[in-house]
């Protein structure tokens, strides 16, 4: 490529300039939200809008925390922790033995697969009327068993491909000195894959943090998550912007933190693995 | 694994059974009445609207995803000052709910409070008090403009990641033998990209067919039922009009058709290796 350094030069200059507009577009909404989160309600009811509210007082955050309403972003945690817990735990393993002793070949890997992408209106319907018949409607127990199963086939594909990663031959060498299996899993496969059990799980609770259909469908009060709550305040023409505008922060602080922990993995998490980091 | 054998299995018999039902709000009998249920999806006119409205969504917002996604690559492909950063920022969008993507957009678009209609006063000198959440011509630029903000940043990353693995010497090989820029693009960087772009399309195309949350939090799938995708409509189906079989007929049909979409896809792409 032999153009003049002055061009290269201009054409640099104006990458960046193009790069740098890209990105301001795409965060400006996030910017909106967060500042409008600060705003008075004076603020918010104001038209023409205002870009910057004259103060970042917090009365909306703590209206929330008053009414009661931040109760549903500990339920999301709890639902979402716990569950992220169960499904890391019976996933990893179910890929050990998907990943080392062939169980089942690619059609059941395939399988599996294929149902983290069924869309959950498909499922939901006859997971209501069971959770009407045993009464976990609007509970924790049924939301964390709920996003568990849910999570697991993700789990289980993606812990496939980190262990698969990891050569074989250091298990073999550790099964010649007399580890059981459970011992080379526990003191082999878990440390080599630390890395990808971390990022996992991190995907696994945000999918089931941002999860909505499921929990407008399950919860009603006692469990209900962020999601569900803020759609509450959504009413035609009257939507309570400063409850929406701070709820919604609150719920994506979380994910914002997490991603930050875990770029390198992103890229092969969000691919389902087709992409190796 | 039985568990999850459970959990998948459960479902789909217990669709089956009940789709051959006649339950309804009114009627709570569990006789079997053959294939009424299916007989009405046929007939249906608001499913086929609602299936329509699903398509209308997914030919305009995957293309788009996919061009932005891929020029944006392009962008960042070399070296940038700040390009870690602003890649970091950028990834933003794809991790926050759909539900909070759905509520930040009616707040831009909100007709008297949203910054929308103030900058489009701007440019037009006078004011735009545009309703883009109930104005029929309005609400699917208004829904396509959040889907695609939310997932155009999905496509960038994975399309980026693809694109600087393209091997170099390459390039550079069909440069000096004086290959011209489209050239090169599709004689050599869109087929080893392929793969990871045939993924990215397949996980897009998947999600917007169910497509709920964003359409929930700005339209309800209004005005009317004009935005109604299949996952609204099953819902209302399901929740609100409490049409029990008719609702599970429904539910089946849709994990059939994916069913076949899905096994001849992951043929196709080869995501397991």
């Amino acid at each position: 490529m032999n153009k003049s350094p002055l061009t290269y030069r201009l054409r640099q200059h104006l990458r960046l300039v193009v790069a740098v507009a890209v990105t301001l577009v795409f965060l400006f909404p996030v910017y909106w939200l967060a500042m409008n989160s600060f705003k008075t309600a004076d603020e918010i009811y104001s038209s023409p809008p205002v870009w910057w509210p004259a103060s970042l007082q917090l009365n909306n955050y703590l209206v929330l925390f008053k009414d009661g309403d931040a109760v549903s972003v500990w339920n999301s945690l709890v639902v979402s922790t716990v569950s992220t817990v169960l499904a890391m735990s019976l996933g990893t393993l179910c890929a050990y033995s998907l990943a080392r002793f062939k169980t089942g070949g690619d059609h059941l890997s395939n399988w599996i697969i294929s149902q983290r992408m069924m869309p959950p209106i498909a499922v939901v319907f006859p997971i209501f009327l069971l959770y009407v018949f045993l009464g976990w409607v609007d509970t924790y127990i049924g939301m964390i068993l709920l996003y568990t199963a849910f999570n697991l086939p993700y789990v289980i594909w993606m812990m496939r491909g980190y262990i698969q990663d990891i050569p074989r031959s250091l298990e073999e060498a550790a099964l010649v000195d007399g580890c059981t299996h459970w011992e080379v899993f526990w003191k082999v496969v878990i440390p080599m894959c630390k890395g990808g059990l971390f990022a996992t799980a991190i995907f696994t609770f945000i999918f089931a943090w941002n999860e909505f259909l499921f929990a407008l469908v399950l919860t009603r009060t006692e469990a209900v998550t962020y999601t569900v709550q803020v759609t509450h305040y959504l009413g035609g023409q009257s939507n309570f912007w400063t409850k929406i505008a701070a709820m919604s922060v609150l719920g994506t602080l979380p994910v914002f933190i997490a991603v930050v922990f875990m770029q390198r993995y992103l890229v092969r998490g969000m691919s389902l693995g087709a992409v190796k980091g | 694994m039985l568990v999850l054998l459970l959990v998948a299995v459960f479902p789909l018999v217990y669709l089956i059974l009940v789709s051959f039902q006649g339950i309804t709000m009114m009627d709570n009998s569990a006789d079997f009445v053959g294939f009424i249920n299916y007989q009405a999806i046929l007939e249906d006119t608001r499913l086929w609207q609602a299936l329509w409205h699903t398509v209308v969504f997914l030919v305009i917002a995957l293309p788009l995803e996919l061009l932005l996604g891929l020029l944006m690559a392009q962008l960042f492909l070399e070296k940038l000052p700040g390009r870690q950063i602003m890649i970091g920022l950028l990834v933003l969008p794809v991790v926050i709910s759909p539900i909070v993507a759905g509520t930040i957009w009616s707040l831009m678009f909100d007709n008297r409070y949203g910054p929308i209609n103030q900058v489009l006063g701007w440019m037009v000198g006078h004011e735009m008090p545009l309703l883009w959440t109930i104005k029929p011509e309005l609400v699917y630029p208004a829904i396509l403009v959040a889907e695609v903000w939310q997932w155009t940043p999905f496509m960038f990353l994975l399309l980026l990641a693809a694109l600087s693995n393209v091997d170099k010497s390459q390039l550079e090989a069909a440069s000096i033998d004086g290959a011209g820029y489209w050239r090169i693009f599709f004689r050599i960087v869109l087929p080893s990209i392929w793969p990871v772009m045939a993924i990215a399309l397949l996980i897009r195309m998947l999600d917007l067919f169910r497509l709920f949350d964003v359409v929930w939090t700005l339209t309800q799938g209004g005005p009317g039922t004009m935005t109604e995708t299949i996952s609204i409509f099953t819902y209302s189906q399901g929740f609100k009009q409490f049409e029990t079989s008719y609702t599970a007929a429904v539910a089946l049909m849709i994990v059939v058709f994916l069913s076949v979409v899905l096994m001849w896809a992951l043929k196709r792409v080869g995501l397991s290796r």
